[in-house]
This record gives structure tokens, C-alpha cells and sequence, in this order.
């Protein structure tokens, strides 16, 4: 199992340096970081040319790369523009754990402007997957035991329709129900934008208030695909001969059910869920841009568009490495939950 | 693994030579599940229709409809003159909605094209050769996973979509962003696909008739593309259906994030960039492009679904 491990995080290290190349290169052409820097815009060309310099956007693009993946305070840079190296640099790379600064929020380290916004994002991404697991299993097991019933099928049409509906249409419906016609109609209205009232302040009640409408856009489409998986592995499960031993025994019906048959079927679908969990960082870009939600969703779509290296690069490296994560612990909760599962 | 062996009382105590109807072919069985499958029936009906939309709108509505601005008559609610109402603009939604669908419908099929292909060759050079190449390939694949595809799809689009020029295709001029927009969804979509092909090829290889076959000094291109992938077409089959759904949710996501299809060409998705803005005032900018985009999902959804059942029955879930 350790020699497993190890081999999957070694290939790991080639995939990470694919993707951050043919990345770095792509966001070589995003627009200007200058053009909108720190909310001014630099106009003067001796200015513009002392920024780029100053940020090593001047350098060729290998050596930018360079830079960001091992930093650059082994040589000497030039500061000053008269084409002498004479300060040194003082970045570490990305490999010694520095991320760089940004470029449109001058100076503020990349890592704390994707933490201020990942804060946000896991707030409304877990208590997503938190509804998506509770709600696709109540679905799922509900529709396993009462097979082609007609609610079972009811429930099998309706889900299947809202995987089908784009995430921005359904919460432009939802936006449209409850928060444009509940107002209309004199009743409590949901709010659409941001995390709270800005004038009644970030307390608990306004975020929860406040989530309610992109918690639902998040998490219904979702109940398609999970509680379908749930409700297949349900129905394996109940026709295994442990549980006819079970119901032959005379155990309890619920007995049956929630210990012996759940906890088998729950095998794959903590799997599916482990597989799923390191997508929720990169935020939903969709909801959050509709609901203002301040996440790293937003964070990627505000910053990508004035080619702002440093942060980009940091969020979709972070999110790569914690996919490649999950997927390796994905395979060792598997071996490890169902012991007939063995890897070489 | 359901099939119920349960034959009327007479035919089954013929023997096949009495029987008076042929065996079913392979196509005829296919044909048969499918039909079954009630949704998916449904599915193909209203595909037609959308399609039948997008396309016999064009008898009604010229294109040069879809794109005259009359500021005048901005944002109007659905009326006689303008069954869907009028855009920001003042162009009138229902003809874009018919030209918009055939771009979007546009590219949800060349998009797929692309998928398919890249897929498949990919695929199929992994599972067959395997060794080398397929530890390359496949870390190729798996860099295109791990990054989720919108940020690719964001990434690549503000990438390529400089300023391009307008091509001309059947009579319609079309910005240069539609190409790039296909290329871009084809692109980060196939790994999906490669990794089903893959898997595929790495079992099927091992049968006899491969085995046959290069006994017989079939060259491995035959092989590969007249033993093997006939063999793998179900599947094939069922995850290029759902590509073209999702080739044409991937378009209105990025559209609707604005780095999409440029004006003035229509598309579902561009039809809803900003409408957000409007929510509370112009329910209509975003009611119609919005509908027809989960209707066409919905529908491909079920026919790949009932696709699924009746090529592969084995894979029936539950």
C-alpha cells in the first residue's frame, strides 16, 4: 500500500508540470495586469515601463516561469532599468511555497487573496455537498426500497429533469420565485446578492439567509446523479445473500436496511463523494457571479480577465494538487473500507 | 440482465424452423429497447421539434430580423408584434432564438465531432499499444481532469478569442468566435471519452478474433479500426449523445459569463449574458433562450439515456 502511494504521488509530479506550463503559458495573453492595477489605470509609458519591469513582465517567458516555479533570489534582477542586474530577487517560487503577489491587488500575497475567499467558497460549498449527501440519500434509499413504485418514478423524472436544467437558468427561476415575486407579493423574500446586508452586518442569520438560494442551485443538480447512485447501490446491496440471511434470522426490517445493507452500499458512494470534495475549492463560478457570492469562483473570473498570473495560476494549482489528492485517498478509503480490495 | 424469458404459451414449443417471423437483427432488438424507453421516445420527439424550430424559422424570420436593432422598442413584453418581446436592444427575441438555436445546436454537434474523434484516436492508441505511450496519453488525460472545465473552457476562451475574423458558412456570417468556442469545448472534453475508449480497447484486444485477425496479417490500423472499434461503438455511441448536451450547456455557461460568442451572432447562450441584470424587470430576456437550452438538454439526455439501454443492455443500471 505505501509502494502504491508513493507511486501515485510520483506520477503525480509529471502531470502538476504539464498542466502549470501549458497554464502559465496561456495566461501569458489575458490582457494587461497594468491596465486596471489596484483600480488606477497607469497611463504614462515611463510608468508603465517601470511596472513591468518592476513585476518581470519585461522577461521572456521561460524565465517568468522560471521565476514563479523556483523563484527568483538565486540571481539578480534589474530594478532601475538601466539594463545592470544590480538588486536581488526576492521570490521563493511556488515550489518553496510562495506564491508571489498579486498583480491587480498590488502586494497582497496570493495566498491571502485566495484564503479570504476560500473562507466563503467552503462555507457555501460544504453546506451544498452536506444537503446534496442527506438529500440523495433519503431519495435513494426511499426509491431503492420501493422500486418502480410511483413515487419512485416520479422521483426518477423530476431529478433527472433538474440535472438536465443549466445551473443559471435554475437560479434565475429560483431568483425570479422568491426573490422578485415573494417581494412583489408582500412575502418574506429571499435575498439574491452578496453574503449579507451590508446594513445589518455579517452576523450568522443574514449569511444562512443569504445562502439559502444558491445552496439550492448548487446542490439540486446534483440529486440526480447521486441519489440514482445511491438507489443502484441500495438495490445491489439488498439482493446480496447477507441480507437474505438477515431477514432470515428475523432481524428488524430497519436493521436490515440502515446496518446491513446502507453500510455495504455506502462503499462506492464514499468514493464518489472523496472524488468530488477537492471541485467544491474552485467554488462554483456560475452561482457565485449570479448570487455576488464573494468565493473563489468569482475570485478566478474577476482576476483571470486582467491576466493576473500569480492568483490564477495559485487557485488552479491548489485545486490540481487537491484533486490529485483525493483521488489517491479516494483509492486508499476504498481499500480500506472493503478489504477484499487490494492494490499493487 | 433482466430479460425475462417468459414466451407465450405456443411459440414456445415450436422449433425455430416453424417459427414464420425471421430472427430480429441486430438493429430490429436495438430498435425494439429503444422504443421501450418511453422517455427517450419523448426525448427524440422534441429534438426533432427544437430542431424542426430553429430551422424551419428561417422560412419565417430572415436573419437580418434576428439582428435589426430598433431602439425604439426596447425591452417590450411579449405582444403580438414580438411573441417573446424585444432585447436590450430592441431586436426581437423570437427570431434570435431560432437563429441563436442553430448556432447553438451548431455547436454542440461539431463540438461533439471533435470530442469523438480526439477521444477515440486517443483512446484507442492508449488501450491498444499501450506500454510508453499509454502512461503519456493518459497524463495528458488526466491533466485535462483534474483542472475543473469551466476554468478551462474560461481559460482558453479569453486564450484564443483575440480578434478573429467572421467567417461565411451556408449563406450566414458567423463571428470567428463560434470556431474558436467549438475547438475549445472539443478540447478540454475528451478525456471522458478516451478514458471509456481506453478501457475498451485494453479488454477487447485480448480477444480471439484480435488474435485471428493478426494471425491473418491484418494490418494493425484494420485492426484497430475495423476489429476492435466496432466492437466499442456503444459506448461510443451513448457518450457522444450526452457531449453534444453538454457541448451546448458548456457554450451558454461561457457566453453567459460573457467570454463566449461575440454579437451580433445569436446564441442561446449570449441571449442570456447580463439578462441577470434584468431579472426583475424583463422576466422574458432570459425565460425563452433559458427554456430552449434545458429543453434541448433534457431531450438529449433522455435519448442517450435510452440509447444506453437498448445498444448495451448490460450496462442497464438497476
Amino acid at each position: 500500500m505505501t509502494r502504491y502511494i508513493i507511486r501515485r504521488l510520483l506520477q503525480a509530479i509529471p502531470l502538476l508540470f504539464i498542466i502549470s506550463v501549458v497554464l502559465f503559458v496561456m495566461m501569458q495573453n489575458m490582457g494587461d495586469p497594468l491596465a486596471t492595477m489596484g483600480g488606477r489605470t497607469v497611463t504614462r509609458s515611463s510608468e508603465r515601463a517601470r511596472l513591468t519591469r518592476q513585476l518581470g513582465l519585461d522577461k521572456p517567458i521561460y524565465v517568468q516561469y522560471l521565476y514563479w516555479l523556483v523563484g527568483n533570489d538565486w540571481t539578480k534582477i534589474d530594478l532601475d532599468g538601466d539594463g545592470v542586474p544590480e538588486s536581488a530577487g526576492r521570490r521563493q517560487g511556488i515550489l518553496r511555497g510562495d506564491f508571489g503577489t498579486s498583480l491587480v491587488n498590488r502586494g497582497v500575497p496570493v495566498v491571502k487573496v485566495i484564503g479570504d475567499r476560500l473562507v466563503n467558497t467552503l462555507l457555501l460549498m460544504l453546506t451544498a455537498e452536506l444537503v446534496i449527501i442527506v438529500g440523495a440519500l433519503l431519495i435513494g434509499i426511499y426509491s431503492a426500497l420501493h422500486q418502480y413504485s410511483v413515487l419512485d418514478n416520479a422521483i426518477t423524472a423530476v431529478t433527472f429533469f433538474l440535472y438536465s436544467l443549466p445551473v443559471f437558468f435554475f437560479a434565475l427561476i429560483v431568483m425570479y420565485i422568491f426573490a422578485v415575486n415573494f417581494k412583489r407579493w408582500g412575502l418574506p423574500y429571499l435575498p439574491t446578492v452578496g453574503m449579507f446586508d451590508p446594513q445589518v452586518g455579517k452576523t450568522p442569520s443574514q449569511v444562512a439567509w443569504h445562502m439559502v438560494l444558491p445552496v439550492a442551485t448548487l446542490s439540486f443538480g446534483f440529486f440526480a446523479a447521486y441519489s440514482r447512485y445511491i438507489r443502484s447501490a441500495m438495490l445491489e446491496a439488498l439482493n446480496q445473500d447477507y441480507v437474505r440471511t438477515a431477514k432470515a434470522k428475523g432481524l428488524p426490517r430497519p436493521q436490515i436496511v440502515y446496518i446491513h445493507a446502507l453500510k455495504n452500499a455506502a462503499l462506492p458512494i464514499v468514493t464518489v463523494v472523496a472524488l468530488d470534495l477537492p471541485f467544491l475549492l474552485g467554488g462554483a463560478v456560475v452561482t457565485e457571479r449570479i448570487f455576488a457570492w464573494p468565493g473563489t469562483g468569482r475570485l478566478f473570473l474577476d482576476h483571470v480577465s486582467r491576466g493576473d498570473t500569480p492568483v490564477v495560476m495559485g487557485l488552479l494549482m491548489m485545486i490540481a494538487v487537491a484533486v490529485i489528492l483525493f483521488q489517491i485517498i479516494a483509492d486508499v478509503l476504498y481499500a480500506w473500507l472493503d478489504p477484499r480490495i487490494r492494490y499493487k | 440482465m433482466e430479460s425475462t424469458i417468459n414466451p407465450s404459451k405456443g411459440i414456445g414449443l415450436l422449433t425455430p424452423d416453424e417459427l414464420e417471423t425471421p430472427p430480429l437483427s441486430l438493429g430490429e432488438l436495438t430498435w425494439r429497447r429503444f422504443r421501450r424507453h418511453k422517455m427517450a421516445i419523448f426525448g427524440g420527439v422534441t429534438l426533432i421539434l427544437l430542431i424542426l424550430y430553429s430551422f424551419g424559422g428561417m422560412l419565417f424570420f430572415t436573419e437580418a430580423d434576428a439582428n435589426r436593432t430598433e431602439t425604439g422598442a426596447r425591452l417590450q413584453s411579449p405582444s403580438l408584434a414580438h411573441p417573446f418581446g424585444t432585447d436590450t436592444i430592441g431586436r426581437d427575441i423570437l427570431a434570435r432564438t431560432i437563429y441563436g438555436g442553430q448556432i447553438s445546436m451548431l455547436i454542440g454537434m461539431t463540438a461533439m465531432l471533435v470530442e469523438v474523434i480526439m477521444g477515440v484516436l486517443i483512446g484507442a492508441a492508449a488501450g491498444f499499444f499501450g506500454g510508453r505511450l499509454d502512461s503519456l496519453l493518459m497524463r495528458i488525460t488526466e491533466a485535462i481532469i483534474v483542472i475543473p472545465q469551466i476554468f478551462l473552457l474560461l481559460v482558453m476562451a479569453k486564450f484564443f478569442g483575440g480578434s478573429l475574423p467572421n467567417i461565411h458558412v451556408l449563406g450566414r456570417t458567423l463571428s470567428g468566435s463560434v470556431v474558436v468556442i467549438i475547438l475549445i469545448i472539443g478540447l478540454t472534453s475528451w478525456p471522458y471519452l478516451a478514458r471509456i475508449v481506453r478501457a475498451q480497447f485494453l479488454s477487447l484486444k485480448e480477444n480471439d478474433f484480435v488474435l485471428a485477425a493478426r494471425a491473418t496479417g491484418t494490418p494493425t490500423f484494420e485492426i484497430i479500426f475495423r476489429h476492435i472499434l466496432p466492437n466499442s461503438m456503444a459506448p461510443i455511441i451513448v457518450a457522444a449523445t450526452l457531449g453534444v448536451a453538454n457541448a451546448i450547456t458548456a457554450e451558454a455557461y461561457i457566453s453567459f459569463l460573457g467570454l463566449g460568442v461575440r454579437p451580433p451572432t445569436a446564441t442561446w447562450g449570449n441571449m442570456l449574458e447580463g439578462a441577470y441584470n434584468y431579472i426583475e424587470s424583463a422576466w422574458w430576456l432570459w425565460f425563452f433562450p433559458g427554456m430552449l437550452i434545458a429543453l434541448t438538454v433534457l431531450s438529449i439526455n433522455f435519448l442517450g439515456d435510452g440509447l444506453r439501454d437498448a445498444l448495451d443492455p448490460r450496462s442497464r443500471s438497476a
